[in-house]
């Protein structure tokens, strides 16, 4: 399997535990990843609330770029994901809005045409269930992660909207962190929070309703048992683990949950070690997570 | 017919008792509605089960509840798909559950009261101070100045297609219910109330549009308290798309010139979206410091909240400098962040240079979608 990978910003920037842990696990996989690394920021639905062509525009280049390679687009980042589906969305439901933004692109000899060579942009969640196949991954499983109860968090930019996001043809892409989750041989914990917002959009707005958000979520999975939460989005990392410490004086109780990346939780389990993944970097320790997990079976 | 049971979240205050479940049992039609089975549950087992409703066709928007979670409308929410949802998530609450169905049996379909407002009775919510206090914040009538016109006034018919989209709300409270951000601050203005304020800030008609925006936006719960999280697009029954009338009322305030909002949301956009024209991806120290305190370089004019929010932030960057997460000049000095590579940066600022003059808003809501074209291969093997 060979993919154009749109590793996103913040995966470069605060978390580069995460482009770490992607490459890791791409090579556990036998996924090759063609990085595009001309392409520019998804702007994060911020850059349309200044001027919706613009942000269009710009998802536009992204796309073309990744036509060129003649791959299906890979992203490791919910909100990129979000922000994309939504230029993508608009772009695809009228031509002569296409050709519109196409006209700016033309002078880079760059063209975005929907549709083609069934061109898809799918995070890494997404592209493994649907196109890797979880038989497969089970298959590879070298530490089955036995006993550790790991808490989904997806990010709203894979959950909602429905009609935006592919739902009605994979009805359950809000079901698979769960199914990732067993089939890597954790246990999943539900709690009230898995599909909810992390709160980071609004951190430098309003502080209070963010760190409420990721103080709540945190709490919720943690009397609910959980060792860890996984998340695909690194912008729910930055709320949910840099932050921790600050929401946890928010909502005025003691946290302490280790926040994985997807990358990272599929890299364990297919049997890399923490240290190479980069989890010292995270600031909600990991260590009770690294305690959990069984050494790699010499089988 | 089949058979479904709705498991109800039932509050009778006259009893002294807190909410409980109730679970009953149903047979209609799998087309029917969640509505429809509640009503024949009040007639056969019940008849104190407590709910709102009239029209029964999406019209009125009196039944606004949660069905397996999702906000939305009783009448305008199938029973058979509800059913669907419900074995679907059944999986997913196996933990929580005192009155789950032994066995292999279909799980209940959960109905529960509307999110985010006290609870009167049953499924009825008090919408007074959630929803219509809010609605009466945004001021939601005309403001036109001057005398009126001696006959109608003359509208573009443009300009009245833009505020469709927010006029067709029902004043239901589902997205009200859905809204995570007024989970955590109940004093968010909403996204019912931001929507319909949008339907006067994009009416022509209206002569107080900046006012409006400026009140929106200095309003610590206003505009700029929404997190962006999509709900209450999912939960509205009549496409409204709350968050995107918010968007637009972020988008209109930007190019109205309010600036200076104590929740930093318009120096964040104008951060985020330079940052971007110069580097092609997030600078993330240059945003940090243009959000709270934009033109470090010629003039320094943070506001008081600004400074409060870059000292706010001083313990998370130390700690993620302690860890190594932050422990690079590129992530600690503003400006040292990369360029893309090899011209694609002048590429970016080519496209920003032309969206200067370019700032179309393509409105899926009113264009629609264009037909799928069905595949012609598909047909030619049909035929074979």
């Amino acid at each position: 399997m060979k993919l154009a990978y749109w590793p996103g910003c913040v995966s470069r920037g605060f978390t580069t535990e995460l482009h770490g842990s992607m490459a890791i696990v791409a090579e556990q996989l036998g996924i090759e990843l063609v990085e595009l690394d001309r392409a520019n920021c998804c702007g994060a639905g911020i850059i349309a609330e200044h001027n919706q062509e613009l942000a269009d525009t710009l998802n536009a280049r992204t796309f073309a770029l990744a036509q060129q390679t003649g791959l299906a687009m890979m992203n490791i980042c919910s909100t990129c994901q979000g922000a994309q589906s939504e230029c993508q969305q608009r772009l695809d439901a009228d031509s002569a809005y296409r050709a519109h933004i196409n006209e700016v692109l033309s002078g880079q000899g760059l063209s975005y045409e929907k549709g083609k060579d069934g061109f898809t942009n799918k995070n890494f969640l997404w592209l493994l269930v649907e196109d890797y196949g979880l038989d497969r991954l089970a298959d590879l499983v070298k530490r089955p992660l036995t006993g550790l109860r790991v808490g989904p968090f997806y990010g709203c930019y894979v959950v909602r909207p429905k009609d935006r996001l592919g739902y009605d043809e994979y009805p359950d892409r809000d079901l698979y962190l769960e199914q990732v989750i067993e089939v890597l041989g954790g246990e999943v914990v539900e709690y009230d929070g898995a599909r909810k917002c992390c709160g980071f959009p609004v951190i430098t707005m309003n502080r209070d309703t963010s760190l409420r958000q990721a103080g709540t979520h945190i709490g919720d999975a943690l009397d609910a048992g959980a060792d860890c939460l996984v998340t695909p989005c690194p912008l729910c990392h930055l709320n949910l683990d840099m932050q921790q410490p600050e929401a946890a004086k928010i909502v005025n109780r003691d946290l302490g949950l280790a926040v994985l990346h997807l990358p990272q939780l599929v890299a364990l389990a297919l049997g890399a070690e923490p240290k190479e993944l980069g989890m010292k970097r995270h600031i909600a320790s990991t260590k009770w997570v690294e305690e959990r997990i069984a050494p790699v079976a010499a089988a | 017919m089949a058979a479904y049971t709705l498991k109800v979240r039932r509050f009778q205050p006259e009893t002294g008792e807190g909410p409980y479940w109730e679970e009953f049992d149903v047979d209609l039609d799998p087309s029917l509605s969640v509505l429809d089975g509640l009503l024949q549950a009040r007639d056969r087992d019940d008849g104190s089960l407590s709910v709102r409703c009239s029209c029964r066709a999406a019209i009125c928007g009196s039944c606004g509840m949660k069905i397996n979670g999702q906000s939305g409308l009783g009448c305008k929410t199938q029973i058979g798909e509800a059913q669907e949802k419900a074995d679907k998530f059944s999986h997913a609450s196996s933990g929580e559950e005192e009155a789950l169905p032994t066995g292999d049996g279909p799980a209940p379909i959960v109905v529960e009261p509307m999110g985010n407002q006290p609870v009167i009775k049953d499924l009825i919510t008090d919408m007074e101070s959630t929803h219509w206090a809010k609605i009466r914040r945004v001021t939601p009538w005309l403001l036109p100045h001057g005398d009126p016109p001696e006959r109608e006034y003359v509208v573009e018919p443009e300009s009245m297609i833009d505020i469709t989209q927010s006029m067709a709300c029902i004043q239901c409270g589902a997205c009200v219910s859905s809204c995570l951000s007024m989970e955590v601050d109940p004093d968010f203005i909403g996204p019912a109330a931001l929507a319909k304020a949008y339907r006067f800030v994009g009416d022509p008609r209206d002569a107080e549009t900046k006012e409006r925006l400026h009140d929106l936006a200095f309003d610590p719960h206003g505009i700029y308290d929404c997190t962006h999280c999509f709900s209450c697009i999912d939960a509205c029954p009549k496409g409204v798309a709350p968050m995107d009338q918010i968007m637009r009322l972020r988008r209109r305030a930007i190019e109205e010139g309010v600036e200076g909002d104590p929740n930093n949301g318009a120096n964040h956009v104008h951060a985020f979206t330079k940052m971007i024209e110069k580097k092609g991806t997030n600078d993330e120290a240059l945003l940090i410091q243009e959000t709270y305190a934009p033109g470090i370089k010629g003039k320094l004019k943070p506001t008081k909240s600004a400074i409060k929010g870059l000292v706010n932030s001083l313990p998370t960057v130390l700690r993620a400098i302690k860890t190594g997460k932050a422990r690079s000049l590129p992530k600690l000095i503003p400006g040292v962040h990369p360029k893309l590579p090899d011209g694609a940066q002048d590429e970016v600022k080519a496209i920003y240079a032309h969206a200067e003059d370019h700032r179309e808003e393509f409105n899926i809501y009113i264009s629609g979608e264009e037909d799928v074209v069905p595949e012609p291969d598909e047909t030619v093997e049909e035929e074979a």
